[in-house]
């Protein structure tokens, strides 16, 4: 009977992986190569993020995400045996930081998009359906938020709250909602005044059910697509906060701490100026990847869902 | 046209009211003694050893009243062109502004340059050229600026080319130069007022020092504006009037340059103001990587420590620069475009 139970249920999942794999969206995005390169890059980095203890291994007792140093001394090391990407300004192993950077990476990317998402869809269904005074204001609202430049906006909160991973994640949220609610209005606008709704409408269905099982399903797509893109840029703005020392506080593993150790060295020594390379290079190269892997996948991801994209490109 | 102008016009204070309430509320976070900064109508907040005396500056600017009072009070200083007292700059933060505009102004106008003559350029190419090598070349480059964040992108720029191009305003031998009294500022940009003074290696050091800032900040809004500019243009290109163009017998030059580029410019004018705030907010990460002293590099020093004034007075004046701009951006689009008129 459990045995049964559970053959069915394994084909059940099966059955939908493999329809879910061989529908034509799914098809068209793996074998376009632009996609399937972002899917394979942001597939990389989570595995990456997922075996960080296996990877770079954490000296016993201590907390994990902050980055073990051999020596207080301040010039970099070249890649050696022990530290296989070299160590950077102040002996901070370059491969530790960016492997458990990626955990922070993640965290904040998946945080920022959904707390922004959340609030932006929240606010801009609300406007939406409730359209006429409601809707106005918190457009104009939304008006007011975008007149300041977002980095910027980021900066002023990060300095109010305070320095710390956390705080540039609530600055980032704070200023990061208004494209999603303008989205989500839009879209829940137009689904608004299908007939099946009128349907709902007239059979007495109440606001939140009409919001929840009729408008948001179908209006959700292109947020989706949106978010994918979001995660890629917001990690960027947190490591840009980082970088101006604005984030994580000094030895957290962050990509964006580990690009401004590298600040005060790119000028090399006389008469060899590249000899801090590694100091720059790895860090830049692992944020850029992961910035190109999600633009890529939202990229692809848009022209499955958006059909007026298709053959425009 | 003028209802549409004035409509605009009366917007614009309402918008600055909503950030002035958007920045005051954020400040409401942090305690009365901080925010004294943002009140001192002088330099006494500089010399002040005990508490009695913050206590009675608490009082005395009213930071002990309801809150729309202490609005109301900020509000007013704003008016009268008060930004509060800048530790940072030991000096009052309007004139922190005053004094560090023109060095960011100099850097924001030569990267303004790249933007107009190559950006659109590529992108009208990438379109006309659809899927050829060229194009592919061109998106790629757009799609890689667009996940190459400034400071990456600064750090290698410094890397491979401090040796000719040096962080830095101006050089050791050049400073006194600009310092002596024989040297006349009009606008306090030093190549500007190198070519006023006539003096060719003033303006050749001041820009060699400028070379690699410009590039960093407009690689920022090259892959917007070259994104935007290809796409308007293959839909302008599809459009029945470049048909009928082609059909006339006109040479493809002339219907590329005077039928389809016209009209596909007409979105790219709309980023314009999404292209300053990218410029103003990428300032602030490129003035710190080369060490170049302007509001940028004010901001982000100023934020380090904490100094609320002066990362307010910055804000303001970004957000007053950015709907100022983007008004600038409608009335044009006005004028370009005359569907937007007859709405």
């Amino acid at each position: 009977m459990m045995l049964d139970l559970l053959r069915r249920g394994t084909r059940l999942v099966w059955g939908a992986l493999r329809r879910f794999f061989s529908s034509r969206a799914v098809r068209k995005f793996f074998s376009t190569p632009t996609s399937a390169t972002g899917f394979f890059l942001v597939f990389a980095f989570a595995v990456i993020a997922l075996l960080a203890p296996v990877l770079a291994p954490p000296r016993p007792g201590s907390n994990a995400y902050m980055i073990p140093r051999d020596s207080y001394l301040n010039e970099p090391q070249p890649p050696s045996k022990e530290h296989p990407l070299g160590t950077t300004s102040g002996q901070y192993d370059i491969w530790y930081g960016l492997v458990w950077g990626t955990r922070t990476a993640f965290r904040i990317g998946i945080v920022v998009t959904f707390g922004s998402a959340l609030i932006g869809i929240l606010i801009g269904t609300l406007a939406a359906f409730y359209s006429r005074v409601f809707g106005e204001i918190s457009m104009r609202i939304v008006d007011i938020f975008m007149t300041m430049p977002f980095l910027i906006a980021a900066m002023v909160m990060t300095t109010v709250l305070g320095t710390g991973i956390d705080n540039v994640m609530v600055a980032l949220i704070a200023f990061g909602w208004m494209t999603y609610a303008r989205l989500a209005r839009g879209d829940v606008m137009t689904v608004k005044n299908l007939d099946y709704v009128q349907a709902a409408r007239a059979v007495g269905a109440s606001d939140w059910r009409i919001i929840t099982r009729h408008l948001l399903p179908n209006a959700i797509f292109p947020l989706f697509v949106m978010a994918t893109m979001d995660i890629g840029s917001m990690v960027l703005a947190a490591a840009g906060l980082s970088f101006l020392g604005l984030g994580a506080e000094l030895g957290y593993a962050d990509w964006g701490q580990m690009v401004s150790f590298a600040r005060n060295w790119m000028s090399g020594t006389v008469g060899s100026p590249l000899v801090f390379w590694y100091t720059i290079i790895f860090p830049g190269l692992t944020i850029v990847l992961f910035g190109l892997g999600w633009n890529l996948m939202g990229d692809g991801l848009r022209d499955i869902f958006d059909p007026r994209m298709r053959g425009s490109k | 046209m003028l209802a549409y102008i004035v409509r605009r016009l009366l917007l614009l204070p309402v918008v600055l009211f909503g950030v002035t309430l958007i920045i005051f509320a954020m400040v409401q976070m942090v305690g009365p003694y901080k925010r004294l900064s943002l009140y001192v109508s002088d330099a006494t907040l500089a010399h002040i050893h005990s508490d009695e005396e913050l206590v009675r500056l608490v009082h005395k600017y009213g930071l002990d009243r309801p809150i729309y009072e202490q609005y109301a009070g900020w509000l007013s200083g704003l008016f009268h062109g008060r930004l509060g007292y800048s530790p940072t700059a030991h000096l009052m933060v309007q004139d922190a502004l005053v004094k560090y505009l023109p060095t960011t102004a100099e850097l924001a106008l030569f990267s303004l340059i790249p933007l107009v003559f190559f950006a659109i350029r590529l992108g009208v190419f990438s379109a006309v050229r659809q899927n050829t090598l060229g194009d592919h070349l061109t998106r790629i480059l757009a799609i890689t600026g667009w996940s190459l964040p400034t400071f990456v992108a600064g750090l290698l720029l410094l890397l491979f080319f401090y040796k000719w191009f040096p962080a830095g305003r101006l050089s050791v031998w050049t400073i006194p130069i600009v310092n002596s009294p024989d040297w006349h500022s009009f606008t306090r940009m030093y190549t500007i007022d190198a070519v006023l003074n006539g003096n060719w290696r003033v303006f050749l050091d001041a820009l060699r020092h400028m070379v690699l800032p410009i590039v960093t900040l407009s690689y920022i809004s090259w892959a917007l504006i070259l994104r935007i500019t290809r796409s308007s243009m293959l839909e302008t290109l599809r459009q029945d009037y470049v048909t009928t163009a082609r059909a006339k017998g006109l040479p493809e030059k002339i219907v590329i340059n005077r039928h389809a580029r016209r009209n596909a410019l007409i979105p790219v004018a709309t980023v314009a103001g999404w292209t300053i705030a990218g410029l103003m907010g990428g300032v602030v990460i490129t003035e710190t990587i080369f060490n170049y002293p302007g509001l940028g590099r004010f901001a982000a020093s100023a934020a380090l420590q904490l100094d609320i004034a002066a990362v307010l007075g910055f804000a303001l004046f970004n957000g007053l620069l950015l709907v100022s701009a983007n008004l600038i951006v409608d009335v044009m689009y006005a004028f370009i475009d005359p569907r937007v008129r007859l709405e």
